[in-house]
């Protein structure tokens, strides 16, 4: 493990071990706890496998009242707890913690309502995100956020992460596809915000826990949205000697009113890893690949892609294929969606970064990260939600090799912020985590940071909700909440009033 | 009594630094477009924003456009409209429904109201489109969250924070959206004299199709004729409305119209009309009656908010009309008083939801929760998140409720 630090372990928790355990059985009966060294294992990381940790205890509650006991008993004994859903964090949102309980929410998995006059779906979190479209699916609705761990990836957790996916840009991320949940505070309460109708009353409360990272409470039923399928989905397969000119296409389709249903970017390695790996037939003499796809009525596609078919010529595209039917269109996609492990198979590692700039700001960004790459004597690929803007950089490096992940470590860490400097964001859609704890000093100010701890204040004051993630130091509520007055002066005494 | 009118995010801070160490409350204000709406504040002071203005930052080609808070709503979608786009969301004008002059309203007062229109169903509101802003919180303190890409999940979303918190946590003094292209043309199509299920049924199977249908209300009887100078009549009109490109939008609407072909009777409405009903039924038009008669806006599910007003009728007089595929309702009380408990014993009984009294006189706005009361557990954690932004209640104290908030 690298240079992570962790909150210090709480010794009277450790040495209370064997009756923490004894406590949670009674809570929990039957196979709900876990605390033998083989079985709590493979629940020592989440997908960010580089960071490993044994829990104190597992737990896996099955009820509301469970959950909401579990969280009262460590509340009022001062025990941590570190939520997880079915694990799939690529930024250590769901790394134990020693003197924890880990709380894996992985058997309420059953979906409690599907109500397709009102096109919501009622599911448990621990409900696979894709579980939640095959549920709907033979009556040609589906889920539209779709994070690419969907097959495994639980809908509470992308509740916790504010999941996206591919299509965002046009169906948006998972804040705006949930309509309400019902979740348990770490005192115990439970609480219900939103439901089937489109609104929720008072403050936006839902807004503020999706994409929590599992810090102001545990999820126990998600109400989402979902949308009838399109009628017909194609796809535009588009080459660039460029990067800029690809680019420069993504801007000139938006100028002109067109919101694809996905729009992906792959830079030169990550296209030759892809077709190295499944030979799709993606063109080689390319420094950047675009994949359009648009999604709608019939009619609308057909209209859509000559008018994208034709920005693309005019901004120099070398290759230009259009499917014509959905085993091409799937075929298009096939390279980019395996992106991930065929650069696992060029590289024994790889680290996946996660920022977001604005668009126009691609050709610089892939400039400053060749200089990098370079600078750290490290390969880099990139796979870009053109779309949105978001950029997931592939560092590729060896484990086994001394140093190595530190470097790759050093190198994504420049990567994010070079993404701030230009106007983006640390993390588009993977979490902050462990992962980039740290960086958000990059982002925000030691005031803004204030007020994001407030709102966890006011959830959960004891900071014993997943502690040690998202804020690089944790400051006690009672000293956020001092008051810092200036008696009585006005520094701008000429401020227009009457 | 003091109105502090800045023009600097800076000269915001002093103001409130004043006022938290005055600890003298301040009403936070824009154009004042939805003033009348929550509790009536007995507050000295006021920090008006309505000179606080300008657009700081618009990129079409990037779909973001900053502004200071009190830029004005009206000049925030001209400048959109000369690129092509808009704010999807739709933002309703308040103004008629309270008396005031139409198209008034600043981007920041479109947040703290979280404000949405009929594409609500299919764009969601003001909160589904912030991507960050710029505040000073009650405690004085100047701060940012979120930023100008749409995806970004670093830290909380504490703009989405400040969607319907009606200035009680924090002043924005900048705000930034996402904009959309705007639809090249739009049609409707009016189903008539449906009956109240038939209604539901029917806007069920057109928001349930690929159609992607952005507006679907229905005006019964006898509200149909006060949208967009009587053009429907006075017959009950179930309306659904199709916007894009031009080819999509003729092809989706002969895909509705066979969809509702068993409907007595369907009327296609161009794009020039269409506006300007969508227009009438977003803000409220058929109830900008000039009078102070109790208008509630009560959101449920869509299937149950004929249910709801159906039932709300056989106990006191009320018109109604629906957006949102059923799940808006908007109610005019024809008494003055605003039956408060009934209608919101109703919602309970409807599966749930919220009312919110939008326009009643200054007694009954005091007498009744004029926002939702939320269960005990759910309000504490509201009270200890305003207890965290605004410790001193300084940031209009009670516009939510009678406590702090």
């Amino acid at each position: 493990m690298s240079r992570l630090i962790m909150p210090k372990p709480d010794e009277k928790t450790l040495s209370r071990r064997d009756e923490i355990v004894a406590d949670m059985r009674s809570i929990v009966p039957g196979e709900g706890v876990v605390d033998t060294a083989n079985g709590m294992r493979v629940f020592e990381s989440d997908a960010l496998t580089a960071h490993r940790q044994m829990p104190l205890v597992v737990v896996l509650p099955q009820t509301v009242a469970q959950v909401s006991r579990v969280l009262k008993y460590c509340n009022d004994r001062n025990i941590r707890v570190v939520p997880r859903g079915s694990g799939t964090s690529l930024s250590g949102g769901a790394l134990p913690l020693e003197d924890a309980v880990l709380l894996v929410m992985s058997r309420f998995n059953r979906i409690l309502d599907i109500d397709y006059a009102n096109r919501v779906v009622i599911a448990q979190p621990g409900v696979t995100n894709l579980g939640i479209t095959t549920a709907v699916e033979q009556e040609g609705f589906y889920y539209a956020p779709d994070p690419s761990s969907q097959i495994a990836c639980s809908i509470g957790g992308n509740v916790a992460e504010n999941s996206g996916g591919v299509h965002c840009l046009k169906y948006g991320l998972t804040a705006n596809n949930v309509l309400g949940i019902e979740m348990v505070l770490m005192d115990g309460e439970v609480v219900r915000l939103g439901g089937k109708h489109l609104d929720a009353e008072g403050y936006d409360l839902l807004g503020l826990m999706t994409g929590s990272e599992g810090l102001l409470g545990v999820v126990t039923e998600v109400t989402v949205r979902i949308l009838r399928k399109p009628e017909t989905a194609r796809a535009l397969l588009i080459g660039f000697p460029t990067s800029e000119q690809g680019g420069q296409c993504v801007a000139e389709i938006i100028a002109a009113g067109i919101i694809p249903g996905g729009m992906e970017m792959m830079d030169s390695p990550a296209i030759h890893a892809a077709e190295d790996f499944l030979h799709v037939g993606y063109p080689l003499d390319c420094e950047a690949l675009l994949i359009v796809e648009l999604d709608g009525p019939q009619m609308e596609v057909d209209h859509l892609i000559g008018a994208v078919e034709s920005i693309a010529q005019r901004n120099g595209s070398t290759v230009c294929r259009i499917s014509t039917s959905e085993q091409e269109r799937l075929a298009f996609w096939a390279g980019r969606k395996a992106a991930f492990p065929a650069v696992g198979r060029i590289s024994p590692d790889y680290l996946c970064m996660d920022g977001t700039i604005p668009r126009k700001e691609l050709p610089r960004v892939l400039a400053g990260m060749r200089d990098l790459s370079r600078k750290y004597g490290l390969r880099v690929a990139n796979v870009f939600h053109a779309g949105d803007g978001n950029l997931h950089p592939l560092i590729l490096y060896d484990a086994n090799i001394e140093d190595e992940l530190e470097r790759a470590e050093d190198f994504g860490a420049d990567i994010l912020r070079l993404c701030v400097q230009v106007g983006g964001v640390l993390t588009g859609e993977h979490g902050v985590g462990i992962e980039k704890r740290d960086l958000m000093p990059e982002m925000f100010n030691e005031v803004d940071l204030d007020q994001q701890m407030r709102v966890k204040c006011a959830f959960d004051p004891n900071h014993l909700l997943n502690p040690g993630k998202v804020f690089p130091q944790l400051r006690r509520c009672a000293e956020l909440g001092r008051m810092h007055v200036h008696a009585g002066k006005l520094a701008f005494p000429d401020i227009p009033r009457f | 009594m003091t109105t502090f009118t800045p023009t600097t995010p800076d000269e915001v801070l002093s103001a409130v630094q004043w006022a938290l160490s005055e600890e003298l409350p301040l009403e936070v204000v824009g154009q004042g477009s939805k003033r009348g709406i929550g509790r009536p504040q007995q507050v000295e002071h006021t920090l008006d924003l309505s000179r606080l203005t300008g657009v700081t930052l618009y990129e079409p080609e990037e779909l973001v456009l900053s502004a200071r808070a009190g830029t004005p709503i009206a000049e925030i979608e001209a400048l959109l409209a000369e690129k092509g786009q808009e704010l999807a969301f739709e933002p309703l004008d308040y103004g008629p429904l309270l008396g005031i002059e139409p198209k008034r309203g600043t981007l920041g007062g479109a947040l703290a109201a979280n404000l949405a229109g009929p594409r609500r169903i299919k764009a969601g509101s003001a909160r589904d489109h912030i991507l960050g802003i710029h505040a000073v919180s009650g405690r004085g303190e100047a701060y940012k969250s979120g930023g100008r890409v749409v995806k970004n999940v670093t830290g909380y979303d504490l703009s989405k924070g400040l969607a319907g918190s009606w200035g009680t946590l924090a002043v924005a003094t900048d705000v930034t959206f996402k904009v959309l292209p705007a639809a090249e043309t739009e049609a409707t199509l009016a189903v008539r004299d449906l009956q109240d299920d038939q209604m539901a049924a029917a806007l069920a199977v057109a928001m349930g199709s690929s159609c992607e249908v952005s507006g679907a209300a229905h005006l019964p009887e006898g509200v149909a004729e006060n949208v967009s100078g009587g053009i429907l009549g006075s017959r009950a009109a179930t309306l659904l409305r199709v916007e894009g490109f031009g080819p999509s939008v003729a092809y989706r609407i002969d895909k509705l119209k066979d969809l509702l072909k068993g409907a007595p009777q369907v009327d296609e409405i161009e794009v020039g009309t269409s506006r300007e009903i969508w227009r009438d039924i977003r803000d409220c038009r058929p109830f900008a009656d000039g009078t102070q008669k109790p208008v509630w806006r009560v959101s449920v599910a869509p299937s149950e908010g004929w249910k709801l007003a159906l039932a709300l009728r056989m106990e006191a007089p009320a018109s109604a009309y629906f957006d949102w595929q059923g799940g808006l309702v908007w109610l005019r009380m024809e008494s003055d008083d605003p039956e408060a408990a009934l209608v919101r014993r109703l919602v309970v009984k409807c599966g749930g939801g919220h009312a919110t009294l939008i326009r009643a006189g200054q007694a009954w706005r005091n007498a009744v929760a004029v926002f939702q009361p939320q269960p005990t557990a759910l309000a504490a954690l509201s009270q200890r998140l305003k207890n965290e932004f605004d410790p001193k209640g300084i940031l209009n104290p009670g516009r939510m409720g009678a406590s702090a908030a």
